[in-house]
């Protein structure tokens, strides 16, 4: 039988002891303090250049204001900067740094930064061998022919893979807020942020919007992180299903991630990629107030659209996985 | 009342199995019993359907028709019931390596009903593997590996041990060994089931053995029954071959048997030069000695081939290779 507790106990187990966890620690320990320096560069070159942060805000500003005037850019693009500029204003009007560096804010951004990318690399280091690696090293035959239902067996990964991606998103925040409070102070958990903003054609509608502290903001924005997390983690665990060794699984998935990125910054006019779950991987950036990739697309229907891709992923994950004659 | 310990006796039971793969049937009505307490051979080529058929009695693989009833549970149905009676080793003892071995008998305890460490601690020291089972499993050797296998199979205590070709990658000594293991677990009324495709084997280790090609069970039967029925050679040497051969051809009740025609081990009969090999009624062997001794032909030797699986095995399979 094998009770619940103790097959997620093995599962857990086994990825810790790959190291597969030690190593994700160990990439953020090298990264982090690398944006930590650039950023610590940027605010010292920023601060040597203007003494006053609306001088920062009103130049931003004015760089965007600019570009818009330029023929050569594009529509799309055009949009996006009128939107920024709009949102800056509101910022410089309320009297408030949107750039005042501190260990929260750096760990906003990392995470916002980190979420379309980063996050779904450490989320396949661990989720792309759960059961291809099983395969390939023959194990596969001894776990199946215990005494326990195959969807168990897979269910008890499922819940050590939710586990440990609950377990990277925090760590990597941790890791970003005690780094960066290095060399920003460990302050900025009560500074307001602006939460709400909303896209409507060209125009950034304002009427939602309002102050969050910073802390509360950086909450949300793991809470978005993890949606999404997840979402690569149950597509990856479909495809280590799927497939039969763990090399091809994570190049697949890994590709998956990447053509996301690629197709957000140049699909807005190929409007049915919306539907897609790597262009929707970027939640936080509706809490920024960031315009979407392509038109028509809202925190709501990423979510969604998330939500339909991980369930189903799931459904085809648990469907093969209990049926499928193990031949080699 | 005597149909419920008969059917009691059955640990195994495979009924008109057949195994259909995109198109090809692979396994065609494959039916035999394994008892309480025998180990059971199951011989048979490469690619005759060993694999797939153990793959199907632990639930690997799913039969296409016919049913496996493991203690009386239906092993695709009802795996969950069915497979705690079973330890299996399906080819390779494949283990975690970067757990140590203890930690793989711990894991794969979990997946049991109350597995308690003191069995983890018996079962290593059953296959003799207590003085390294803290060591990581990458460290180990094939035959460490082999017995952290059977270690693993033994947790659950089960009524049936599946070992497919566990002599494969051993050497003589630890072949020898297993031998003695599985005898005494068959002792003490284990049902052992062991694939091979190595007669020689078979016959030395098992009580009943079914001979498989093709997907289909050509014999069933206890290993001296069926061996019984193979031919045994005897196999002359004189100082004047020759002479010896044409003395023997003239006989009706002698078979001389040519080069290619006969199953005996080419490395046994390089060890005896001018062999002629032949088929004949042993009985007779003093008086075919006078015989020679009289016509001036000396014998140097007389070997009888103890009769041999192979021999059988290729008379049922018409010739396919073996190995």
């Amino acid at each position: 039988m094998g009770n619940w507790f103790a097959l997620v106990q093995n599962e857990v187990l086994k990825v810790w002891r790959k190291r597969r966890f030690a190593v994700l620690v160990l990439v953020l320990l090298v990264l982090i303090p690398i944006f930590v320096y650039a950023q610590m560069k940027i605010a010292h070159g920023d601060a040597v250049k203007f003494t006053d942060w609306r001088s920062v805000v009103q130049q931003r500003i004015a760089d965007n204001m600019n570009a818009l005037a330029s023929d050569r850019i594009p529509e799309e693009w055009k949009r996006w900067k009128r939107a920024l500029v709009q949102q800056l204003q509101y910022y410089l009007d309320k009297g408030i740094n949107p750039d005042s560096p501190n260990a929260v804010t750096f760990t906003a951004d990392f995470l916002a930064n980190a979420v379309t990318l980063f996050i779904p690399l450490m989320v396949l280091a661990i989720a792309s061998d759960l059961v291809s690696s099983e395969r390939a090293s023959g194990t596969i035959k001894m776990l199946l022919t215990r005494p326990v239902r195959r969807w168990r067996i897979l269910a008890s990964k499922l819940v050590a893979l939710t586990l440990y991606v609950s377990l990277v998103i925090p760590t990597t925040a941790l890791l970003c807020y005690l780094i960066s409070g290095l060399a920003f102070g460990y302050e900025g958990w009560g500074a307001p942020v602006f939460v709400g903003f909303r896209l409507h054609g060209t125009a950034i509608d304002t009427s939602l919007v309002h102050a969050v502290p910073q802390g509360v903001y950086l909450l949300m924005e793991m809470g978005l992180v993890w949606f999404s997390a997840m979402t690569v983690a149950a597509i990856a665990l479909m495809v280590s299903v799927l497939l039969q060794s763990a090399a091809a699984s994570l190049v697949t998935m890994m590709a998956a991630v990447i053509s996301g990125t690629i197709l957000a910054s140049m699909a807005s006019s190929w409007h049915s990629a919306r539907f897609l779950f790597n262009v929707n991987l970027n939640l936080p950036a509706y809490l920024r107030g960031t315009p979407p990739p392509i038109e028509g697309m809202s925190l709501g229907f990423s979510l969604a659209v998330l939500a339909v891709w991980g369930i189903g992923a799931l459904a085809a994950a648990f469907a093969v996985f209990t049926k499928r004659d193990v031949l080699n | 009342m005597k149909m419920h310990t008969l059917e009691r006796e059955v640990v195994l039971s495979v009924q008109n199995v057949k195994k259909v793969v995109s198109g090809r049937t692979i396994i065609r009505n494959m039916t035999f019993d394994v008892r309480a307490g025998e180990v059971f051979g199951f011989l048979g080529p490469n690619g005759s359907g060993k694999t797939t058929t153990i793959r199907m009695l632990v639930d690997l693989v799913r039969p296409t028709e016919g049913a496996i009833l493991i203690c009386g549970e239906d092993v695709n149905r009802r795996p969950e019931r069915a497979l705690r009676h079973v330890g299996c080793i399906v080819e390779n003892p494949e283990m975690y390596p970067f757990l140590t071995g203890w930690e793989n008998l711990e894991h794969f305890a979990r997946m049991l009903p109350d597995v308690r460490p003191e069995r983890i601690a018996e079962v290593a020291r059953i296959v003799h593997l207590d003085h390294r089972i803290h060591d990581k499993a990458k460290t180990y050797s094939l035959g460490m590996r082999q017995r952290l296998g059977i270690a693993q199979a033994l947790l659950g205590k089960p009524r049936l041990l599946i070992l497919d070709e566990p002599t494969n990658g051993l050497d003589p000594k630890g072949i020898r060994e297993l031998r003695a293991f599985i005898r005494e677990l068959a002792a003490q009324g284990l049902s052992v089931f062991v694939s091979s495709h190595l007669l020689g084997e078979i016959q030395l280790l098992c009580d009943r053995v079914a001979i498989i090609a093709r997907g289909e069970v050509l014999a069933t039967g206890p290993v001296e029954r069926l061996a019984s029925r193979a031919v045994s050679y005897t196999v002359w040497q004189f100082d004047r071959p020759e002479a010896g051969r044409s003395l023997l051809a003239r006989s009706e009740a002698v078979r001389l048997v040519r080069e290619d025609g006969h199953r005996i081990d080419d490395s046994a009969l390089a060890a005896l030069p001018g062999a002629i090999v032949t088929e004949m009624d042993q009985g007779t062997i003093p008086e075919w000695i006078r015989r020679f001794t009289d016509e001036g032909i000396g014998v140097e030797a007389v070997h009888r081939t103890a009769p041999s699986l192979e021999e059988l095995f290729l008379k049922l399979t018409e010739g396919e290779t073996v190995g």
